[in-house]
């Protein structure tokens, strides 16, 4: 039991549900036709990321990956919001720019989300740099996939976060796949915390099946980064689904899913509330049907959600205020029309 | 053979088994290409055909998965890397642009970079504005690349066979709203050679130069000038380095009239190359000035209508084309 005892778990417990839901009304909305197209990667399995987001202060900083939307869940973002952008509605959070990979709530700490593998990552080693030298006290922390620790972008970020002592954590959710390719067919190490080691980071493996020990384990890696020892977490998950709606993972056999599927974090928080009493089955039950509601009627927000006005497309190329780009049809007009 | 129906996927797969099946130092390389039979079909069944040495799946790697395939070249292979989205460039440029590009050069020829790299870009599916854009012009602008954009099913087929043949490297760029659509596969009957412009259409009154995704809207542009009148000649130029320009500027300096249609945006996009040699080469023959018809200069919004409107539609080439030749405004002209 963690620190914050069985009140905490409870907290962990519900943040988890609400991603779980949420990913699940993402999956409802896309079967009636409502999404922005079909990108849309769940987060189902990888719910235990709450801890690290629970370990996190409110200042804190961070980046996501194109499987972010738990973790902005986490972070206490608008469900609403969320699947308006998800549906490219006008109020989602990227006015329907984004799309369900570059959800972000920069209110939340958010510095971007990211559906280059890896392109968020080295952004933490900027953000630790500049909170040192203004003297704050946040860290940064750069969320990616196991997949995303093959590319090289991760090892120059590493090591500078390393070198320079910066307040930084690298959260590698290791749900064990890149697309069609298990872990193990993409590296030769699959011990991912080892190369952190060997870059001088405070490298650590968690469980992601139960989300008391990822709590507990990032308030240490982070404790540690904000005073100068950046760290690495790569927590051990499944990816429960396929890698985006439309796959149905036929790379790899029924066994392996459903084993893997029991590394579950909701429903071993679920065992744990009850069999420590904290809770039963029926208060959690209408813990789950209260979720229910507010996931459902994100749903609901999103599909009556207006779409953006052509003319938006313009907007926030270059900051307001500035020459912005010139539309197409003005350049046409130029030359074919009376004016000319 | 007889021309069958097929698909531009299917046709392209098609283009892989017959080179590796003829030679024996082709191989193909890059993220999810093998089990998975790549994130858009094509290289599906290739791992069973040939083995784990000839189709390798790699690390999501960009940068080495490239830099890799040029040490291939280098050593008496002919790697077909596939680089999953064009959008990921940027993650390979310096193998790109500085080694297999200039290899040959600035050595003094002594060594060839034979290898193709194979990818995708363009809009159609809400992929957002990390993977829609059309970057050909990122590569145009290197010398020592050949660029090629097949937009049918035959030319799917037949420029990467001839890509696989070339010695030099080649960036191979589809786009992905064409893997579904259907034409004819002539496996005895290319639509021209290599680095040659094919006329799609024929006719009298304006020129639309273009290629990729964008012949289709051209031609259904074309169709519907043709009802007002309006006979619109369109060249696909297939190949946009080696670039023939004797056909456009011939069909020009018949029609008095062109328009270079791209969806990838204008300012310093290939359009502007485009535009420019016909200029140059047209100036006493054209009535009007070039016009081009491109992408807006915005990154690509995820919400489908901004997304449709982000890129020319064949209303819009056509719209222009009726100003450009019969004076007749559109409705949202200034
Ligand atoms: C630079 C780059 N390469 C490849 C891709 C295509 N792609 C998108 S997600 C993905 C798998 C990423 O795996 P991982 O990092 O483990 O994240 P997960 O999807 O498992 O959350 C790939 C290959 C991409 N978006 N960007
Ligand atoms: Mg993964």
């Amino acid at each position: 039991m963690t620190k914050g005892g069985n009140r905490l778990l409870l907290d962990l417990y519900r943040t988890m549900r609400r991603i779980r839901t949420f990913e699940e009304r993402v999956n409802e909305l896309f079967v009636r036709g409502q999404t922005a197209g079909s990108m849309l990667h769940m987060s189902i399995g990888e719910e235990a990321i709450s801890g690290v987001c629970r370990a996190m202060e409110q200042s804190d900083s961070f980046t996501t990956h194109h499987r972010g939307h738990g973790i902005f869940i986490a972070r206490g973002a608008d469900p609403n919001r969320m699947m308006s952008e998800i549906a490219g509605k006008a109020d989602g959070y990227c006015s329907g720019k984004g799309g369900s990979m570059h959800i972000a709530d920069m209110g939340l700490g958010a510095l971007g989300a990211n559906a280059i593998v890896g392109g968020g990552i080295p952004h933490v080693v900027g953000a630790g740099l500049s909170y040192r030298n203004r003297g704050l006290k946040n860290v940064s922390v750069a969320f990616f996939g196991d997949g995303a620790s093959q590319q090289g972008i991760l090892y120059e970020a590493m090591n500078m976060a390393a070198l320079w002592k910066l307040p930084v954590v690298f959260c590698c959710i290791n749900n064990q796949y890149g697309m069609g390719t298990r872990i193990d067919r993409a590296a030769a190490n699959t011990n991912l915390h080892e190369r952190a080691i060997a870059c001088g980071l405070n490298g650590v493996a968690v469980d992601g099946g139960d989300v008391e020990e990822v709590h507990e384990m990032s308030e240490r890696v982070l404790d540690s980064a904000r005073n100068g020892r950046p760290g690495f977490i790569a927590m051990t998950c499944y990816r429960h689904f396929g890698h985006a709606r439309l796959d149905k993972s036929p790379y790899r056999d029924e066994a392996e899913e459903l084993e893997g599927r029991k590394r579950d974090a909701v429903l071993n928080a679920r065992a744990k509330l009850i069999e420590r009493q904290t809770s039963d089955a029926a208060s959690l039950d209408s813990m789950d049907d209260e979720v229910a509601k507010e996931m459902n009627a994100a749903v609901e927000h999103a599909i009556a959600a207006v779409p953006p006005g052509q003319d938006s497309m313009f907007r926030d190329v270059f900051a307001m205020g500035e020459p912005q780009p010139r539309p197409l049809r003005q350049h046409l007009s130029s030359i074919l029309g009376e004016a000319r | 053979m007889a021309a069958i129906e097929t698909t531009y996927r299917d046709a392209l797969r098609q283009a892989l088994i017959d080179a590796m099946t003829e030679d024996a130092s082709i191989f193909v390389m890059g993220e999810e290409v093998g089990r998975y039979g790549g994130a858009y079909g094509v290289t599906k069944g290739l791992l069973e055909m040939f083995g784990e040495n000839r189709v390798v799946d790699t690390p999501i790697a960009e940068a080495g998965i490239i830099g890799a395939a040029i040490g291939a070249a280098m050593t008496g292979s002919r790697p077909v890397a596939e680089l999953m989205y064009i959008d990921f460039a940027g993650l390979t440029m310096d193998q790109v642009a500085n080694q297999a590009a200039k290899s040959r050069y600035m050595f003094g020829g002594q060594i060839g970079v034979p290898m193709v790299l194979r990818t995708q870009g363009g809009t159609g599916r809400s992929a957002a504005a990390q993977h829609s854009q059309s970057l050909e012009a990122w590569f145009t602008l290197i010398p020592g690349l050949r660029v090629v954009m097949p937009a049918t099913v035959n030319d799917a087929y037949h420029l990467l066979r001839m890509a696989l043949k070339h010695p030099d490297p080649v960036i191979f760029i589809e786009h992905k709203a064409l893997y579904v659509r259907k034409g004819e596969l002539d496996v005895d009957n290319p639509d021209g050679a290599w680095g040659k412009s094919a006329i799609r259409r024929e006719g009298t009154d304006v020129t639309i130069v273009t290629y990729s995704k964008m012949v289709f809207e051209s031609l259904a542009a074309a169709e519907a000038l043709a009802g007002h009148g309006v006979s619109a000649e369109v060249i696909d130029i297939r190949c946009l380095n080696p670039l023939d320009d004797e056909t456009f500027i011939t069909s020009v300096m018949k029609t008095g009239r062109a328009m270079v249609v791209t969806e990838a945006v204008m300012t310093s996009g290939f359009a502007a190359e485009l535009s420019a040699r016909i200029s140059e080469r047209c100036f006493d023959f054209l009535e009007e000035p070039v016009v081009r018809v491109t992408g807006e200069d915005i990154p690509i919004p995820v919400s489908p209508a901004l997304e449709r409107g982000a890129v020319p539609s064949a209303q819009l080439i056509a719209e222009t084309g009726l100003w450009l030749v019969k004076r007749i405004a559109p409705s949202w002209a200034a």
